[in-house]
């Protein structure tokens, strides 16, 4: 097992408000660490609208969801959070009591942290691959159908059926093409919104009669055990084809699922975490919710909200960190104290 | 995301038809979206997940044929999100990105049985 990292607070989620608790809790002289699923910052934020503007956050007129992200983590960088990303938390576990709590957090990328409280920051769950709602799917996830490629050598000398026009679908079209017994890549229409540079490779692989490209949408699968033999698809003139395949790879974008967060062992509400108003603990002490994953009487999904309830939730954390010291309430613009933690005095 | 709320403008009648064939009829603002006036009258099966930002096809819906012209069609960055919608068809839309105008009164939209 890999070595246990101690810190003092874990954050579930590296969107706007996992990252301004990193704010709010660094003021306090509370060390966080952040996890999340995706492979940066921002959460929806960077990975639904990173271009479109953002109205509403006090002071900014305009912002963008990835400006906005890129300029939460300059307001974090002097409390130098620890980022782990592509990874989910998968289980907590409680060490302490009630009255000083201590968790210890494991992701599934066998990450293990020790901590004496959790933030859930998680927004809408974790992003997750979408899943075509093709019947019987499940049953064919273990073994044929995967939604993103781990070891390439588990696609040798099978005939794949790719999914997509985007570049994930492209990419490991040409990048599987050399070990595949036969690769077919399925699209529903005949425009790819991946990179020119692999459409003009993959184009290039029809023509010299390498893969082959077909315009349509899979419809049923066939197969035993759990092992596909064949796909159904069916054309844009409403043709049906068999296409053989052992190993299907749909790449139909993230959708948001509440994931591991329903095993906590915290209350929840309608897949939401309620908390109170005045701490946003949850119904486990030591464990808080933060941002549009919390729900309590009035509560809006809005980002400026998020920041509202990271900003109390840490005075009460910073009792569970350091139980012994009196905290006092300081401003930025007058506190020496707290300007020297910024680097601005 | 955040939305505005406009007053004063004109209402439209829409009619949803949910894959189970059951129908309603809501009155939407001119000005805001298909997706806005689903979700404001909590028509099922539009789910509607990044808000209304083109960025998650879960609010596919299919227009009558009847109403295409006045509807218009996706524009590249709709067609893209369409790749990850499922059971698409001639006449599918992201609803998000269907502006509610006067020409479209009386606009039928049937929904999929399932947003992915």
């Amino acid at each position: 097992m890999e070595d246990c990292i101690k810190t003092d607070v874990v954050i579930v989620g590296a969107g706007p408000v996992g990252l301004f608790a990193v704010f709010e809790l660094g003021l306090l002289d509370i060390k966080c660490h952040l996890i999340d699923i995706l492979p940066r910052a921002g959460g929806q934020c960077s990975e639904l609208y990173p271009e479109k503007p953002i109205y509403d956050i006090p002071g900014h007129p305009m912002v963008t969801g990835q400006e906005l992200v890129e300029k939460l983590l300059v307001q974090i960088e002097p409390f130098h959070p620890t980022f782990h990303f592509e990874q989910m938390v998968t289980e907590i576990e409680t060490l302490g009591t009630s009255s000083a709590p201590a968790f210890r957090v494991k992701t599934d990328g066998g990450s293990t942290l020790e901590c004496k409280a959790i933030l859930v920051a998680a927004g809408g769950g974790s992003f997750q691959p979408k899943k075509p709602p093709i019947d019987g799917i499940d049953a064919y996830e273990q073994k044929s159908v995967h939604y993103a490629v781990r070891k390439m050598d588990d696609f040798r000398g099978k005939d794949v059926v790719i999914v997509g026009g985007g570049d994930s679908a492209l990419d490991w079209t040409l990048n599987l093409q050399p070990v595949a017994k036969t690769l077919t890549l399925v699209h529903r229409r005949d425009d790819f919104r991946a990179a020119p540079h692999s459409v003009k490779a993959m184009r290039d692989l029809v023509a010299d009669g390498k893969i082959a490209l077909k315009i349509g949408q899979i419809t049923s699968l066939t197969g035993n055990d759990g092992v596909l033999s064949s796909v159904s698809m069916k054309g844009s003139n409403g043709a049906l084809v068999d296409i053989p395949c052992e190993m299907l790879v749909p790449f139909f974008g993230l959708t948001m699922k509440l994931g591991p967060v329903a095993s906590w062992g915290l209350n929840l509400n309608e897949n939401l975490v309620p908390v109170d108003t005045a701490q946003f603990e949850t119904n486990v002490p030591g464990i808080f919710a933060v941002g549009d994953i919390n729900h309590y009487p009035g509560k809006l999904k809005l980002i400026l909200c998020g920041f509202h309830e990271a900003s109390l939730s840490a005075q009460k954390v910073h009792h569970y960190v350091y139980p012994d010291k009196k905290l006092t309430f300081q401003y930025t613009t007058s506190s020496t104290n707290l300007q020297k933690k910024l680097g601005v005095a | 995301m955040p939305h505005s709320q406009k007053t004063g403008s004109s209402m439209i009648k829409i009619t949803f038809i949910d894959s189970t064939g059951e129908k309603r009829v809501v009155d939407a603002e001119e000005g805001s979206t298909v997706m806005e006036a689903a979700i404001r009258n909590s028509i099922p099966e539009i789910t509607a997940e990044c808000g209304g930002a083109c960025a998650c096809a879960t609010c596919h819906v299919y227009v009558a044929e009847e109403y295409l012209d006045r509807t218009g069609k996706p524009e590249a960055n709709e067609e893209d999100m369409l790749d990850f919608a499922y059971a698409v068809q001639g006449n599918s839309r992201l609803s998000c990105q269907i502006k509610v105008t006067p020409a479209l009164e009386g606009l039928v939209i049937t929904t999929p049985p399932r947003q992915g």
